[in-house]
């Protein structure tokens, strides 16, 4: 069911927007109120939930022991979903991921590999054989915008949280649980582009009318280590440098809120 | 329900867990907690944790599926993948299937259906992490997000169940109980009306064994039932302590 936002309030947003204004009374560069819990449930090996304003999501981290994949005999593996359930929103429903939930894991996905964030290395058993499989699972409780960073925090913050249930197998190389090797900790930082103006962190109503979307992931060592461009609208250059020297402090800031939640030796 | 002569259930005739025979495990519920939703509510029933939300009356879709004199109610009960020890794949299965029409058919039952033609009223109920008893849990939590939704109701579904251990009928089975128990009967029940709305059993009970399980589920949804309505009232009651009652009071006479 597509939802459908009124030319009237359209048109106040691109009038406020003008003015330099958001309809929450936010600064363009400013975030919501960001919650992170971590732990949050005792079934899962790791997991967090992040509130970002209203949008609501948890992440959970589940693993097992599985067969590396041929090309990369000596890592473990790291798979990540998204679930946009219909709980979430009345635009989402039932039935397997769609291209959105497929997108966001994806992004989720590539800012956590790429970087090395988890030391796949020390997670292979058995070269060739096994490995430790780790699942990333999304879970959309509630839709008001930004999902992109709000699973990206959450991700981080649930494999910092995690441990490597090695006592529940009998294959494993270790008998007691350990914390998942950490890398990294890299932080997603989207933008959103309406018309001419560049906003951080938006929502929902303001996802609606946006033109371009621009996420960029740093890790701790000011580096970036992934980006996405979606929707149909474009980026000068100029705003995508822009976009990426107020990622760096923001996902600098976000960082210091993650660690604040989860303080732990493997990191 | 798998015997295991190898798992202690009672210990000197009692619970693991401390529990009496008809004692509950710790109940929460909390009305109205997603903005997105019509209607929503939390609830922790000892370790499990469950969200329903409610999208509705809206309309049916697939055409087909509307029926002309009435709404359908229309329930998915869903399980997180990381909300039980072995991930679970993410999507419905034959359990999950089962549940959900269970539960639509349960909570239909309460609710003014005629009012609303040829819509639907969607109830979402995801489990975030199980611990035995998220049917029950489900029912309980997506009744009184149906509430919060405003949906003309006759009255709250509660649900809850009893089973047997090691010969002994106890009431609300935890984890190891469900999984190495002698049986389970989950009931879905209306107080006002004095009935039952859903009711499974597995494993095997004698008929006094049943009368005793139902003894206690039955008089352990009523507690629920007043947690509920409490849950309900503590979102939409405005809060006065006692000296603005008496205040109140005062500015009267």
């Amino acid at each position: 069911m597509k939802e459908i936002l009124s030319n009237i309030t359209k048109d106040y947003l691109y009038r406020l927007l003008k003015e330099g204004k958001r309809i929450d009374g936010r600064d363009l560069i400013e975030y919501r109120d960001l919650q992170i819990e971590s732990d949050w449930t005792e079934s899962a090996e790791g997991s967090a939930r992040v509130r970002l304003g209203d949008t609501d999501v948890i992440v959970g981290i589940k693993m097992d022991v599985g067969e590396p994949f041929p090309d990369t005999p000596d890592k473990g593996v790291l798979t990540t979903a998204a679930e946009l359930i219909p709980m979430a929103s009345p635009e989402y429903e039932s039935g397997p991921p769609g291209e959105d939930a497929t997108e966001l894991a994806r992004v989720v996905d590539r800012g956590i590999r790429e970087s090395g964030a988890v030391d796949t290395t020390e997670l292979c058993i058995e070269e060739g054989e096994k490995a430790w499989v780790i699942f990333i699972d999304i879970h959309v409780l509630d839709f008001d915008g930004n999902l992109f960073d709000a699973a990206g925090i959450g991700a981080m913050t649930a494999l910092i949280d995690a441990d490597v249930p090695a006592s529940d197998f009998d294959d494993a190389e270790e008998d007691e649980d350990y914390p998942l090797p950490i890398e990294h900790i890299v932080v997603p930082t989207t933008f959103t582009k309406i018309k001419d103006q560049i906003i951080l962190d938006s929502q929902l109503e303001e996802e609606k009318i946006a033109d371009a979307r621009l996420t960029v992931t740093f890790n701790e060592e000011d580096e970036i280590v992934a980006m996405q461009k979606g929707l149909r609208g474009v980026f000068k250059y100029e705003d995508t440098m822009e976009c990426i020297e107020k990622a760096k402090d923001i996902g600098e800031e976000m960082r210091e809120k993650i660690l604040d939640e989860v303080d732990r030796e493997n990191i | 329900m798998g015997s295991n002569e190898d798992i202690e259930l009672l210990k000197d005739g009692e619970r693991i867990d401390g529990r009496a025979f008809d004692e509950l495990r710790d109940i929460k519920i909390e009305a109205g907690v997603l903005k997105r939703a019509d209607g929503s509510a939390y609830i922790e029933w000892g370790k499990n944790k469950l969200m329903a939300a409610v999208y509705g009356p809206r309309e049916m879709h697939p055409r087909h599926a509307q029926e002309t004199t009435k709404a359908v109610v229309r329930a998915r009960y869903n399980m997180a993948a990381f909300s039980v020890p072995d991930r679970k794949r993410p999507g419905p299965d034959r359990r999950s299937i089962e549940i959900s029409k269970l539960m639509s058919e349960a909570l239909e039952k309460v609710v003014f259906t005629e009012k609303y033609p040829r819509s639907v009223v969607d109830v979402f109920v995801e489990v975030l992490q199980a611990s035995a008893g998220t049917r029950c849990a489900g029912l309980t939590v997506a009744s009184v997000a149906l509430a919060d939704a405003g949906i003309p109701m006759s009255d709250l579904v509660v649900g809850c169940a009893s089973g047997k251990i090691e010969d002994q009928v106890v009431l609300d089975l935890g984890k190891n109980e469900d999984n190495y128990g002698q049986a389970d009967v989950p009931i879905g029940y209306i107080p006002r009306t004095e009935e039952i709305c859903l009711l499974q059993m597995d494993g095997n009970l004698t008929i006094e064994e049943y009368e005793k399980a139902m003894e206690f589920s039955i008089d352990a949804c009523e507690e629920i039932y007043e947690l509920q309505r409490e849950a309900l009232k503590n979102k939409y009651s405005t809060h006065l302590d006692k000296d603005e009652i008496e205040e109140l009071k005062e500015g009267v006479e």
